[in-house]
């Protein structure tokens, strides 16, 4: 690897550098994105694969975290925002109009920048979504779906004596990963993380990195990140985005190493972001 | 003089003291630029301070005391040696001088009022010189001395920064030391009236007629529990059963579900009902509301249905507190963090998914709070149901029949034609204690709950 990368957290089984062989999950075509009179999302097209943690990358304002909502229909809450081309979850059309956008969300789950869990019990937190959803049936299958996702997420060990706790109570690491096994919990198929660690100390990032190599495999998991070490540490796939251009798609380790385009090289090495 | 004068004289006065104080100050700046301290306008502003403010001072002190100076004066006249000694009437003989000296035409009932009161005007006339003469003394001191005072070095700056900030700390004391006056002739009055009637009678006591006070035993016929039933089922329930569902359903619609458009025009419209006089609420409630109410009672087979129903005046009531517990629930829905509903959003709720298991127990406390205060406004309101309640004190939970409440005895033994010792006029004041010490507190909770509350996200 290059000197770019910063001393890696890996602790994980499977080597991160290398892209494993891609099942396609979302496609995106020809996606524009406009807020009013702004383009902000120009002419992207890209396919996200179960296989591979893709990262989003990019200057502050490149579009990379406008693009990624769209994966969710999040945009529609926006009054303003209109998106046009085509995005498909397993060749479904997303925008179509027999897509409910609560079926999709349920099945592309987000975690967001800030760490905004609700202001209940940790246990109600991760119920959340399968109560919405009706998963448990009863309340023994939903202390189990409770206990599973706070364990996938890393946080069952730290929490599992005081469930009862606000989970607006835990320290901002632990309330990230909160709202990580409140994702799982609805056992979606891809998870969307828009910077994840932004509001995070080293050591707390550092967990969610641990994770997110743990997650990899089960679901397609994106993340956008300002972060280039960090987008180096846990993809395998790293999409550039500058002034809402898509400029370069491909392997992490491509890209670090070997970039193909001028801007992308630029951004890597700091010349500018 | 009279006091009108002597203001603007003394506010001319202030002027002059500000005119001359540049003048110096600017003088003596260009002679010595380097070493001044302050700019002139500002030892302008303290020469007009001394000049007006300690003579504006003295004169209010002065307009307080002196009609009591001139009272002792007259009494130590050997004109006034003949008027009784004490009480009401030489009050009302002193009263009638002092009309007579102020207008000599006026008819007066007591002849002894026309013989005093050439006696009453030369004191009159004296202790206004006095004051006069004191007051524009002190303008001309308070000028003199800042005047001497003006030099380039005088830190006249910090000095008047100090008196804005002491007269800004008085003007905001205002509102404090209103209220603690109104809570201590409350407790005054309500003392007298407890000398006379116990306490427990009056708290506990379940019989309200005071138009038939036994001189033996007042407490028997003064126990406010009625009252306290009426005020908090009027105002508490049946308003409350109108306002809050209401009122919070306009806030979730306003700030979650309604266009722009539409919130920017309903919204003001919502807050206009909050301006509308309660005396109008009033008549509503009592010709439009009450007859209405009185009719359907009759209908579902209520015999004895009162035209003068505690429905009647809680359901407008609550009408009237919509505006108020909408905004609260606004503010404190609107407080919530937008992460929070994206996060639910995220989740795939639905909107009202989001409402009821996100926003509203986010934004509990304000809208607690907000209710709060609302139940306060509607125990301590008192025109709609002067209009539409009746005076009959009884304890029931049926809506149609008829319910008072504290405010409207209030108004009925204040206006009625006892004395102003009697037990049935003190009456009134130990009602307006009860009802200030519960809205007081109710006041209290709500604040420390949206305190407490605000912390939470910021």
């Amino acid at each position: 690897m290059t000197d770019i990368q910063a001393p890696a957290v890996r602790t994980n089984q499977t080597d991160p550098a290398v892209a494993a062989p891609a099942q396609i999950k979302m496609t995106a075509r020809d996606v524009n994105v406009f807020y009013g009179a702004n383009h902000a999302i120009k002419d992207v097209s890209i396919d996200v694969d179960m296989e591979n943690v893709t990262a989003f990358i990019g200057p502050s304002g490149c579009g990379k975290s406008t693009f990624l909502r769209t994966l969710n229909r999040m945009n529609d809450t926006i009054s303003i925002a209109k998106v046009t081309g085509d995005i498909t979850l397993d060749g479904e059309d997303i925008y179509s109009s027999d897509m409910d956008v609560v079926q999709l969300r349920a099945r592309v789950g987000m975690v967001f920048q800030k760490p905004n869990p609700f202001p209940k019990s940790i246990y109600e937190n991760v119920a959340y979504g399968p109560r919405i959803h009706g998963l448990a049936p009863a309340r023994r299958d939903m202390d189990q779906i409770v206990e599973s996702a706070l364990r996938r997420a890393g946080l069952w060990e730290e929490v599992k004596d005081r469930l009862s706790d606000s989970g607006t109570a835990l320290s901002g690491g632990q309330q990230q990963r909160l709202c990580i096994a409140r994702a799982i919990a609805v056992d979606p198929e891809v998870i969307l993380m828009d910077e994840p660690c932004s509001a995070l100390d080293p050591i707390a990032t550092a967990k969610i990195e641990e994770l997110i190599h743990a997650l990899r495999g089960k679901y397609a998991i994106v993340i956008v990140t300002h972060n280039m070490q960090q987008a180096a540490r846990v993809s395998q796939k790293t999409a550039f985005f500058h002034l809402g251009h898509l400029v370069e798609y491909g392997e992490t380790s491509e890209i670090f190493t070997n970039p193909r385009q001028e801007r992308t090289k630029d951004y890597i090495t700091g010349r500018y972001g | 003089m009279n006091s009108f004068a002597l203001l603007f004289l003394v506010l001319g006065l202030g002027l002059i003291g500000w005119l001359t104080g540049r003048a110096r100050a600017g003088r003596l700046i260009r002679a010595a630029p380097k070493r001044s301290h302050s700019r002139p306008g500002q030892h302008a502003a303290y020469v007009a301070m001394w000049t007006a403010l300690p003579a504006l001072l003295f004169l209010t002190v002065w307009s307080a005391i002196s009609p009591a100076l001139v009272r002792d004066a007259v009494l130590e006249t050997p004109a006034a040696a003949s008027l009784p000694s004490f009480g009401f009437q030489r009050d009302s003989i002193l009263g009638e001088a002092r009309m007579l000296a102020d207008n000599p035409e006026a008819g007066a009932f007591n002849e002894e009022a026309r013989a005093i009161a050439p006696v009453y005007g030369a004191a009159e006339r004296r202790y206004s010189w006095i004051g006069s003469a004191a007051t524009i003394l002190l303008a001309f001191a308070g000028f003199a001395f800042a005047y001497s005072r003006v030099t380039p070095t005088f830190r006249a700056r910090t000095r008047v920064e100090r008196t804005v900030m002491l007269v800004l700390l008085i003007a905001s004391l205002i509102a404090i030391l209103t209220t603690l006056s109104i809570f201590v002739s409350l407790l005054i009055e309500s003392a007298r009236f407890f000398a006379v009637v116990p306490i427990t009678d009056f708290l506990f006591g379940t019989h309200w007629s005071p138009q038939v006070i036994s001189s033996t035993d007042p407490g028997e016929s003064l126990g406010a529990v009625p009252l306290f039933w009426g005020t908090f089922f009027i105002g508490a329930v049946i308003a409350m059963i109108v306002a809050i569902p209401f009122g919070l359903m306009s806030a979730i619609y306003l700030t979650q579900y309604a266009a722009p458009r539409v919130r920017r025009w309903m919204k003001p419209i919502l807050e206009v009902l909050a301006g509308v006089p309660t005396v109008v609420y009033g008549y509503f409630a009592a010709l439009t509301v009450a007859p209405a109410i009185r009719d359907f009672a009759v209908m579902l087979g209520f015999q004895y249905a009162s035209s003068e129903s505690a429905l009647a005046a809680g359901l407008v009531m609550g009408v009237m507190i919509i505006p108020f517990v909408s905004s609260m629930a606004d503010d404190s829905i609107a407080a919530v963090p937008t992460a929070m509903r994206d996060g639910s959003f995220a989740m795939g709720a639905t909107r009202s998914e989001t409402i009821r298991r996100v926003l509203i127990p986010a934004s509990l406390p304000g809208v607690v709070a907000g209710m709060l205060l609302a139940v306060s406004r509607a125990i301590g309101e008192t025109m709609i149901v002067v209009m539409a309640a009746s005076g009959a004190a009884t304890i029931t939970l049926n809506p149609f029949e008829s319910a008072t409440t504290v405010t409207k005895q209030i108004v009925d033994l204040l206006t009625g034609e006892a004395e102003f010792d009697s037990p049935k006029t003190l009456a009134a004041f130990a009602l307006g204690l009860t009802l200030f010490v519960i809205t007081f507190l109710l006041n209290i909770v709500a604040l420390r709950v949206v305190k407490k509350y605000r912390e939470a996200y910021e």
